[in-house]
């Protein structure tokens, strides 16, 4: 009985999924599906590295401090890094004093309180404080973007694939869409005449569907004037402040990967002694 | 080693006769020794000593290093309830003590926890001045509490030392205490113009929390 | 138990006798998982994964509990109060790493546990019970991981919670008043969140309890075998302890090797960069898909597209989308069945030759292709291949199984576990 009822479900399930085969294998012959644009031409990130990348790689302090200044300059004027810290900035070599400083001369004020009257007021951020947003909820963000939201900072490199280099290629891959071609040679708006970018986006083959409401954040060499000398090419900006939202999405990296060789060291010693126990304890015993 | 590579070696094919005891009772091919309990013989090695602690040190080894391993794994797992960054970074706070009149005093929260600030009349410093310090509970003057100069400053955790509850007396119109400092409803416990403790359960004065005074009216406390 | 030659345990000391008159606990595990529960001697690795799997659990308890003293349940704080833990919180981004990864590996090392008992037929007889048990546990882990994904409250999160309690909505007639039951509103919110993490931490003790059935069934016929022969003798056994328990241990060090090479070198190589955004409820990401764990069932869900109706009339009985939902469930709920279809009395698929070649060319493919299309979005050369896919798994446990198990014929079978091992026949008990 078990198996009359099995055999007829079976049956059943794997009939119609047949059936929904030929009808898929149907339907894709008599409505092939339409080439996108978004999916001919939206590119993956490029190949950029970084000293923190791989098992051994640690954040390069220098180049953390030019990103700091890079994000406090130009995206912190839309973007909220809502998730940090400004004592969090100790991990990129300051110190106490020099954290201060960098919390009270913040552009954005902490949102406070009036003592005497209750009215809403603001005060400069103390290290304890997080980064305060420049916008103080999302439609006064809407409303001065074009009813673009600029995502927060924070979590940026984890929430996109490949995200440091995503970052990377977005801020350098803002191009002029009249004669775009792709590495293959096509050109966008021969294949895909609608695909016009409309009024007020940007187009930038490194994001989903190429128009982005921001535009080049990055406009020219020397924007911001690094401390240490660097010459602030646009690459060289592009470069740093990936770097420096990889910290912020993830600022324990260097803990993690130190406790990683750590554990994995221990547990391979613990593993050699664990068999070599084994293969005493079964030395006499055929298996 | 090479004592492991040996047993693994006589492992890998039919075991004919065992050379040893141990072998014996742990290789139940072998029909002699089939009906000898294992445990019996385990311990007893006084004829294959080396083979034996070789092995024993073996497993000893394993077994610490799993030891080790638990201990390290608790350390995170303990670590994690005590206090976190956010909270470590609000230790200190500033605080602006020019609208506070003499006489008056406020609560204000550091740590998660009231503090007094209280400014003290000529009166009440008078008042905590005259007080036979040897006699106190906890002895302490006034100026072993406050800052020289500026010793109509008073500024205490408001955490009765007894149990832990809010003193009452910093507020205008509570009830002092009958030594005009602070009362703790809870016990009973009253403590004078110094905070210290002078009648009820309370073992010591109010804590005085680190502080200092970082221009001539802003306190940092932490 | 059930081998009378089965070493017995005497307490050493006034202390242990003391205990062990009022309450045999020691004895209990010392005839669990001690030298007292006699094993047979030829189990291959595929046997760790018992063992593994409860080590896997026990690292969810524990980086659980330490996690929710710092998780919030709120649809606002949840997020956040994840990036507390992984900055703020001593040790926290290890504890969430561990957590998260550990899941994965749970899966991983369950589904090595059902493949094992699937070619070895660990669930025939005298074993069902232990095989229907074990199922149960599969499916209250699936329960428990999905609801541990909603907490975050990620974008993924949400979705996913939108999308799974969208299952139900399926069912003719209660379906939306039980979706809406399910999530106590219109779409996942604070209701949800909180009942989800109230039962996320329930989950995990259930599972326990069913654990502890699941190895006192064990204990009534004894561990199977790769030959799949029944004990006939001491000599096939050696005690748990040592033998096994030094087995485990090694297997326990390379199972640890991998999951942290995984936990700090690559932690969110299993997850999806989605989960990173804060949930949204008006905005669905491009592309949902579940963890990669439920892959297979969800391109199952996916693989139907046709409505089953009376043709030529536009009468439909089974809705795709109820299929599809029917399916999945299904595709799971037929291993209850699994001791029924497969009547084959031979166990070990060794000595199944038709049935071997049925698991290794057709059984695993398939649910590679259904793992690796699950994840890909419904363009057509995936749909196509998940449709062929499912259609084999429905095929071969349904189908194919009880077909095979008659016309069969086995490779003969060793006479005993120590011949198999040694070549020797086994001593008769007499000897």
């Amino acid at each position: 009985m078990v198996r009359l009822v099995a055999f007829l479900v079976g049956l059943f399930f794997s009939g119609m999924l047949l059936i929904g085969l030929g009808d898929t294998v149907i339907k894709a012959i008599q409505e092939p599906a339409q080439p996108s644009a978004e999916y001919e031409f939206h590119e993956t990130p490029l190949a950029v590295s970084f000293a923190h990348d791989g098992p051994f790689g640690k954040y390069d302090r220098g180049q953390l401090q030019r990103g700091l200044k890079v994000y406090s300059e130009v995206c912190a004027a839309c973007h909220s890094l809502k998730l940090v810290a400004f004592r969090d900035f100790a991990a990129l070599g300051y110190n106490e004093d020099q954290v201060k400083a960098l919390a009270k001369a913040w552009k954005t004020e902490v949102p406070s309180i009036n003592p005497e009257t209750g009215e809403p007021a603001s005060r400069p951020a103390i290290p304890a404080d997080k980064i305060p947003s420049p916008f103080a909820n999302e439609t006064a963000a809407r409303a001065a973007n074009n009813n673009a939201l600029p995502p927060d900072l924070s979590l940026i490199t984890k929430a996109r694939a490949d995200g440091t280099a995503y970052v990377y290629s977005l801020l350098m891959g803002y191009r002029d869409q009249a004669g775009y071609k792709n590495t293959e040679g096509k050109e966008l708006l021969k294949e895909f005449p609608d695909a016009a970018t409309p009024p007020g986006l940007h187009f930038n083959p490194w994001f989903a569907n190429l128009n982005i409401a921001m535009a080049s954040p990055i406009v020219g060499d020397d924007q911001v004037t690094y401390d240490d000398g660097t010459k602030a090419t646009k690459e060289q900006m592009a470069r740093d402040v990936s770097a420096f939202l990889a910290w912020t999405a993830e600022p324990k990296m260097e803990n993690r990967k130190s406790a990683g060789w750590a554990a994995l060291g221990f547990l391979i010693i613990f593993t050699v002694l664990a068999w070599m126990s084994y293969k005493t304890i079964w030395a006499d015993k055929k298996h | 080693m090479s004592t492991v590579k040996k047993t693994n070696g006589t492992g890998e094919k039919p075991v004919k006769a065992p050379k040893t005891a141990v072998a014996a009772a742990l290789n139940a091919d072998s029909t002699t020794s089939g009906n000898i309990p294992a445990e019996d013989l385990r311990d007893d090695n006084n004829d294959q000593a080396p083979g034996v602690r070789r092995r024993d040190f073996i497993h000893i080894a394993t077994v610490s290093f799993a030891g080790v391993g638990a201990a390290a794994v608790a350390m995170p797992i303990i670590s994690q309830m005590s206090a976190s960054a956010d909270v470590r970074a609000l230790a200190s706070i500033d605080y602006d003590t020019s609208e506070i009149d003499p006489g008056m005093a406020v609560k204000i929260s550091w740590r998660k926890q009231p503090v007094f600030i209280r400014n003290l009349t000529p009166a009440e410093i008078e008042a905590a001045n005259k007080v036979d310090v040897g006699a106190l509970r906890d002895p302490q003057t006034l100026a072993d509490r406050t800052k020289p100069g500026k010793e109509n400053w008073l500024i205490t955790l408001g955490v009765c030392t007894h149990l832990g509850c809010v003193p009452l007396g910093a507020a205008a119109g509570e009830v002092k205490g009958e030594y005009g400092g602070y009362f703790c409803p809870c016990h009973g416990s009253h403590y004078d113009t110094a905070a210290r403790i002078r009648k009820g359960p309370a073992p010591t004065n109010l804590v005085v929390p680190e502080f200092a005074f970082i221009s001539d009216t802003v306190v940092k406390i932490g | 138990m059930s081998f009378p030659w089965a070493q017995e345990y005497k307490p050493q000391g006034t202390v242990s006798k003391w205990v062990d008159e009022r309450l045999p606990l020691p004895r209990l595990v010392y005839n669990a998982v001690g030298a007292g529960y006699p094993v047979p001697r030829n189990l291959n690795y595929f046997w760790n994964f018992g063992v593994l799997a409860g080590v896997a659990l026990v690292i969810q308890i524990v980086t659980g509990i330490v996690l929710a003293m710092h998780y919030y349940a709120s649809i606002d704080g949840a997020f956040n109060s994840v990036e507390h833990i992984m900055r703020d919180v001593n040790a926290g981004w290890f504890l969430r790493y561990a957590h998260m990864n550990g899941a994965s590996f749970f899966f991983i090392v369950v589904y090595i546990h059902i493949f094992r008992g699937l070619f070895y037929g660990s669930y025939k007889a005298p074993r069902e019970m232990i095989w229907l048990l074990g199922v149960t546990i599969f499916l209250l882990m699936m329960a428990t991981a999905f609801m541990g994904y909603v907490l975050p409250w990620g974008q993924m999160s949400f979705w996913g919670a939108q999308v799974i309690t969208g299952f139900f909505s399926a069912i003719p007639l209660v379906g939306e008043p039980l979706r809406q039951w399910l999530l106590g509103g219109f779409a996942p919110d604070q209701a949800a969140l909180n009942r989800f993490f109230s039962l996320h931490y329930l989950m995990p003790f259930v599972i326990a309890g069913v654990i502890i059935l699941h190895i006192w069934a064990l204990h009534i016929p004894g561990s199977s075998n790769p030959t799949g022969v029944s004990i006939k003798g001491e000599q096939d056994t050696v005690p748990f302890h040592p033998y096994y328990t030094a087995k485990d241990g090694f297997g326990l060090g390379i199972f640890l090797i991998f999951f942290v090479a995984v936990t700090f070198f690559a932690p969110n190589m299993l997850g999806h960069p989605d989960n990173y955004i804060p949930a949204n409820p008006l905005s669905t990401p491009a592309h949902i898909v579940p963890e990669w764990y439920f892959l297979p069932f969800y391109a199952i869900l996916k693989a139907f597209t046709v409505d089953f109706g009376i043709p030529f009339t536009g009468i439909i009985i089974v809705p795709a989308k109820l299929m599809g939902v029917l399916a999945m469930f299904g595709s799971i709920l037929l291993l209850f069945f699994l001791p029924w279809l497969d009547t084959s009395p031979v166990r070990s698929g060794h000595y199944r030759p038709l049935f071997r070649k049925f698991f290794w060319f057709g059984l695993i493919p398939s649910l590679i292709v259904l793992t690796y299309c699950g994840g890909k979005p419904p363009y057509t050369q995936w749909v196509v291949l998940s449709q062929i896919a499912a259609a084999y798994y429905f095929a071969h446990f349904l189908i194919i199984l009880p077909i095979v198990s008659r016309i069969e014929r086995p490779l003969p079978l060793p006479n005993s576990i120590t011949e198999a091992v040694t070549g020797k026949p086994l001593e008769t008990a007499a000897a």
